[in-house]
């Protein structure tokens, strides 16, 4: 399981600037960022180095701001191997709320961060069939 | 055992209480029929004297003043003192339009103090209490009035001033304020702040609030109450007649006393002038008897208000006005529909959403429209902007609901709603930009 902030923002300009502001004040690394959007606002979507330091900034520079528990697999960075890792959720019948990816320096990996509504039965399913989780302490560490 | 600062006066008969205001409003109405010419005017117009003024029912005879007379004659006309007697000069904040500049003399500082003072005695204050005040200080009257009431009483002032948040609750730490003075939604910020800050207001010596300055609602009351573990006490005042303290609440809460040897209050219906009785609603009006430097006579503050002679447990005999219940100019009318912005703050308050928000009313072809921005807090925050749209879409149809139209609600950042000297900017109209005057 990871841990992930998510940030109200609202649309207009310098909204991500004053995130990444408080962020980068307290030295902290940002893993992977994903920013959704609708007609109004938007909400930015974090993995950090270290979640409850940036919780903590982000709430001092008054920004609205929630931890939520996400589901981090790691999959071989080759054609094919991202189906094999959803058709196994959508067997179960567990639903993606929304799910995003990033890569990192290794070569032989991709890493998908997703929402899903019960964390610990994606986990577990995934888990049973073969797919690599990838825990807080290894995304800190990257 | 009740206290009072003046008890000769506040707990005085009401043949006692007339008598005093009779005294004074023939004196003052002499007073500007001598030293103000749009009064001397006015009155003459009427075929009036000063020597017609004998009673307190012949204040009716008197002309209104609007604060349309206060912009034409800025900034010194209705001064009714050589500029040498006055001692200190406030402001109005002058949202629409010029400023409206008032001036005091040694005299009239004294007679405002003395009213502060009232309050906080009121609210149990005596010497041991430090009072914290968070009005802004400077030209306008908040910050200033409150502090005068303090050193009158001989209170231990805090001159802390609006803003910095964290600074204000390092103060009530460290300091051990007993009694804050604040507008009441930066005391609701201040509880909310608190309370991220992980600090227990129920270990602090804090014990009273005095807020006052803008219109709030008996669930703010509340709210900040539990917040800041305190008793929350209303006052009223405008920059007109002399800043906070023109009338002030005692520990029944069941309206605020009027301070009736320096103002008279008068309750007319805004369309015909006409005095309406006790408990009816209408526009406060409001005569300065004693203040000599700015000097008004029936003065109309488009406050909407009631009052009552009913005798209060306290024991003070002063007349109670209720809390403004509007205003007549802060209506807002949109698409036929009356409203007034403190029922999008009770919808607000009641479905537990942040009180800082703001109307703006606009008009796209011949249809106006309305949004209300709120602000988002923590506990309405949802990673999934489904949760979001679906909580707009469900305040919309509470404001349906009560105020009989559906405005757009959007939540939105904090901070993203401008304050001004710590009142927020509650309504923006569109409609009016392009007006000729």
């Amino acid at each position: 399981m990871i841990k992930q902030i998510s940030i109200f923002a609202t649309n207009k300009p310098g909204q991500v600037v004053k995130v990444t502001d408080a962020l980068s004040q307290e030295n902290i690394d940002i893993r992977a960022m994903c920013v959704a959007d609708t007609q109004d606002f938007g909400i930015i979507r974090l993995i950090v180095n270290n979640t409850q330091k940036a919780k903590d900034a982000l709430s001092s520079h008054k920004c609205i701001v929630q931890i939520t528990n996400v589901v981090g697999i790691k999959i071989a960075d080759k054609p094919g191997s991202t189906k094999q890792a959803l058709e196994i959720l959508s067997k179960n019948g567990i639903n993606i709320d929304y799910m995003y990816a990033f890569v990192t320096k290794s070569k032989e990996y991709a890493y998908f961060v997703m929402r899903v509504e019960n964390p610990e039965e994606a986990e577990k399913v995934l888990s049973e069939n073969g797919v690599e989780l990838v825990t807080q302490e290894e995304v800190e560490n990257i | 055992m009740e206290r009072y600062y003046s008890p000769e006066v506040e707990t005085a008969s009401r043949e006692k209480i007339t008598e005093i205001q009779t005294k004074n409003l023939i004196e003052q109405v002499k007073h500007v029929y001598e030293n103000v010419p749009l009064y001397r005017e006015r009155m003459d117009e009427k075929g009036l004297k000063p020597e017609d003024i004998k009673c307190l029912d012949d204040l009716k005879k008197l002309p209104f003043t609007s604060k349309q007379d206060l912009r034409d004659t800025y900034p010194y006309g209705m001064f009714a003192v050589p500029m040498e007697e006055v001692t200190r000069i406030h402001a109005s904040s002058g949202t629409t339009g010029k400023q409206i500049v008032v001036g005091y003399t040694d005299g009239d500082l004294d007679i405002w103090d003395t009213c502060c003072a009232r309050q906080l005695v009121a609210t149990g204050a005596t010497k041991e209490d430090k009072v914290h005040v968070s009005y802004g200080y400077g030209l306008f009257t908040g910050g200033l009035g409150l502090h005068g009431g303090s050193q009158k009483l001989g209170c231990t002032t805090i001159p802390v001033s609006s803003g910095n948040t964290a600074r204000q609750l390092t103060i009530m730490q460290d300091f051990g304020s007993t009694i804050l003075g604040a507008t009441p939604s930066y005391a609701m910020y201040l509880g909310e702040s608190a309370e991220k800050a992980g600090i227990d207001t129920k270990k602090l010596p804090l014990k009273v609030g005095i807020f006052g300055a803008e219109p709030w609602t008996e669930e703010m009351r509340q709210k900040i109450e539990k917040s800041l573990n305190i008793k929350a006490y209303d006052i009223y005042g405008l920059t007109e007649i002399c800043g906070p303290g023109v009338a002030y609440e005692c520990s029944e809460q069941k309206g605020m006393h009027v301070n009736e040897d320096h103002f008279i209050i008068e309750i007319i219906n805004p369309e015909t002038g006409e005095p309406v009785p006790d408990g009816e609603k209408g526009e406060i009006v409001f005569s300065s008897i004693t203040k000599k430097a700015f000097p008004l006579l029936r003065f109309r503050t488009k406050d909407i208000g009631v009052i009552t002679h009913e005798k209060c447990a306290c024991g003070r005999t002063f007349v109670r006005m209720s809390k403004p219940l509007g205003r007549v100019d802060d209506m807002l009318i949109v698409r036929g529909v009356n409203l007034f912005p403190s029922q999008i703050e009770t919808v607000l308050l009641k479905e537990n959403h942040s009180p800082n928000y703001q109307i703006v009313v606009d008009r796209s072809g011949s249809l106006d429209t309305i949004e209300v921005n709120i602000e988002m807090n923590d506990e309405h925050f949802s990673d999934k902007p489904s949760d979001i749209i679906k909580m707009e879409k469900s305040l919309e149809n509470e404001f349906k609901s009560a105020l009989g139209i559906k405005p757009k609600v959007n939540l939105v950042s904090p901070d993203t709603i401008p304050r001004s000297e710590g009142k927020a900017v509650r309504v923006v109209d569109k409609r009016h930009v392009y007006d000729s005057k």
